[in-house]
């Protein structure tokens, strides 16, 4: 074959590769969907899934928010002394974590800390034939293991995205209060005033997508893991790295479609 | 009974079974032997739905597995897996009751608890194992509690994946006299994969025996030593001479 030929082989074979994955990644997304939609349901699991992603995420989305909020308010002061704006410093934190910062730490912390151990736990279930004694048990794994953890960050990662926009909000005042020199009730006010309901309503439908995105990455490559240690390794390397860039890929089309229309 | 008709399965080019034909009588056991690599699992789980063969058929008293409602046809079965296959999230009682606590055969709690005790008493564990988590016990428990989930819902057919890799020959034999009067005294049809030639002699009514993807010799497990056939002679006597291959 000249090289030319196999050049155009090789791009042929990585691009049909390449929507053969999308394929089937869309075809689980779809699957899950289904699933959360028809009996038999689990509601101890989608409750262990709750308490997982949700309740058990709250000290590092908590942590990750303040922080960030208290870096942004330095920065807006800092760079809007450049043109004597300092004074918008609780608005551009209120927009900036509210529309941005909020969803897209909280989906990246989500991505981290749960799509990594669903992986995990989904790939080592498969590698121990636990997904097939399920299977033996007459249950469907994607009803039993992927349905309830997908439904419940669905649920709760908005919720996440909301407390952590109020922590991130809360660290800009703590700075703005006790290290530039703001006033409190002022600060509250400006923040209170300048935030629209659209800006939040944008907050929370990420916050969804970025849950749904977390879980469905964690489940799909858990449950299409390779053999051995090795095998659960890449899957729950794979899972974080492909739930990262798509979280950061959905926030760009959900901020164009809510901010440019 | 469970029939499999010319059943091929393959993997990328590796042909795997080439052409299984394999009867199972009711109320049997039939232990599967053969080297590591040539498909008994995937035999085994060609018949559970687990994977789906090629080509060929394979019925349950005469209904294709494929076309059967899957549940009812699940409900038959119950699995012993190599590795117990254990959910490590769930206590022990919780593992064996497992099929007792959600779907058609679902119980109260308390019944189901109850019932994963008696089980777990009938392979020789004390109830407070009940509440341990697998991860808590030693590799024989591990395969007893499997067992126990394997019997817990009474089912017609049971299957055992390697039931003694990993235990030491005490264990083993424990396990495989286990295995006999479970089998015994609940009339059930059993297939068993082994390599261990202490199993196949403990549990089994019948023998067959799988090589290149077909069954080489099936018959009596008292005919076995006897067969005459040269596959079976070498494996049973763990020769390194004879038509298998050492190195495969």
């Amino acid at each position: 074959m000249n090289p030319a030929a196999a050049l155009t082989a090789r791009i042929g074979r990585a691009t049909l590769g390449l929507f053969g994955a999308i394929g089937r990644l869309v075809i689980f997304a779809a699957s899950a969907v289904s699933h959360i939609l028809r009996p038999p349901f689990y509601p101890r699991e989608f409750l262990s899934a709750l308490l997982n992603i949700g309740y058990l995420s709250l000290p590092v989305v908590g942590m990750t928010a303040l922080f960030t909020g208290g870096a942004l308010a330095l920065q807006i002061y800092a760079g809007g002394a450049r043109f004597s704006a300092e004074a918008v410093v609780p608005q551009i934190v209120a927009i900036g974590m509210v529309r941005e910062l909020g969803p897209v730490m909280v989906g990246l912390m989500i991505a981290a800390r749960v799509t990594s151990s669903i992986a995990a736990e989904t790939a080592t279930m498969k590698v121990t034939e636990q997904i097939d004694a399920l299977v033996t048990l007459s249950t469907h794994p994607m009803k039993y293991l992927t349905a309830p953890r997908v439904l419940a960050a669905l649920i709760v990662v908005p919720a996440l995205v909301g407390v952590g926009d109020v922590i991130g909000i809360m660290g800009g005042y703590l700075v703005g209060v006790e290290q530039l020199g703001f006033n409190p009730a002022t600060y509250i006010k400006n923040t209170w005033n300048f935030l629209e309901t659209a800006d939040i309503v944008s907050s929370l439908v990420k916050g969804a997508a970025f849950g749904f995105i977390a879980a469905v990455m964690g489940c799909y490559y858990g449950m299409n893991s390779g053999r051995g240690a090795q095998g659960v390794g890449r899957a729950t390397k794979s899972s974080v790295e492909a739930a990262a860039v798509m979280i950061l890929a959905a926030n760009f089309l959900l901020t164009n479609m809510f901010f440019t229309a | 009974m469970i029939d499999l008709i010319d059943v091929h399965k393959h993997f990328g080019t590796k042909k795997v079974l080439q052409g299984v034909n394999l009867t199972i009588p009711r109320g049997e056991s039939m232990v599967v032997i053969g080297g590591s690599g040539t498909g008994k699992s995937v035999l085994l789980k060609c018949i559970l739905g687990l994977m789906s063969p090629d080509s060929g058929t394979i019925t349950l008293d005469g209904e294709d597995v494929t076309k059967a409602e899957r549940d009812a046809f699940l409900a038959r079965f119950g699995m012993l897996f190599q590795g117990a296959a254990l959910f490590d999230s769930l206590p022990v009682w919780q593992n064996v009751a497992f099929r007792l606590l959600r779907g058609s055969l679902k119980r109260p709690r308390p019944e189901a608890r109850e019932i994963a005790i008696e089980k777990l008493r009938r392979v020789g564990l004390t109830p407070d194992v009940a509440d341990l988590f697998p991860a808590e016990l030693s590799g024989g428990m591990q395969k007893r509690v499997g067992l126990a989930r394997a019997i817990a819902a009474e089912p017609e057919i049971i299957f055992f994946d390697e039931p003694t890799t990993g235990l030491d020959p005490i264990m083993a034999g424990v396990i495989n006299d286990l295995i006999r009067e479970i089998v015994v005294e609940m009339g059930a049809t059993a297939m068993t994969i082994t390599h261990d030639m202490s199993s196949v002699r403990a549990i089994a009514d019948k023998v067959a025996m799988l090589h290149n993807g077909v069954i080489q010799w099936t018959g009596p497990v008292g005919q076995m030593d006897a067969s005459g056939d040269a596959y079976v002679h070498q494996f049973i006597t763990g020769s390194a001479t004879g038509p298998i291959e050492a190195v495969r």
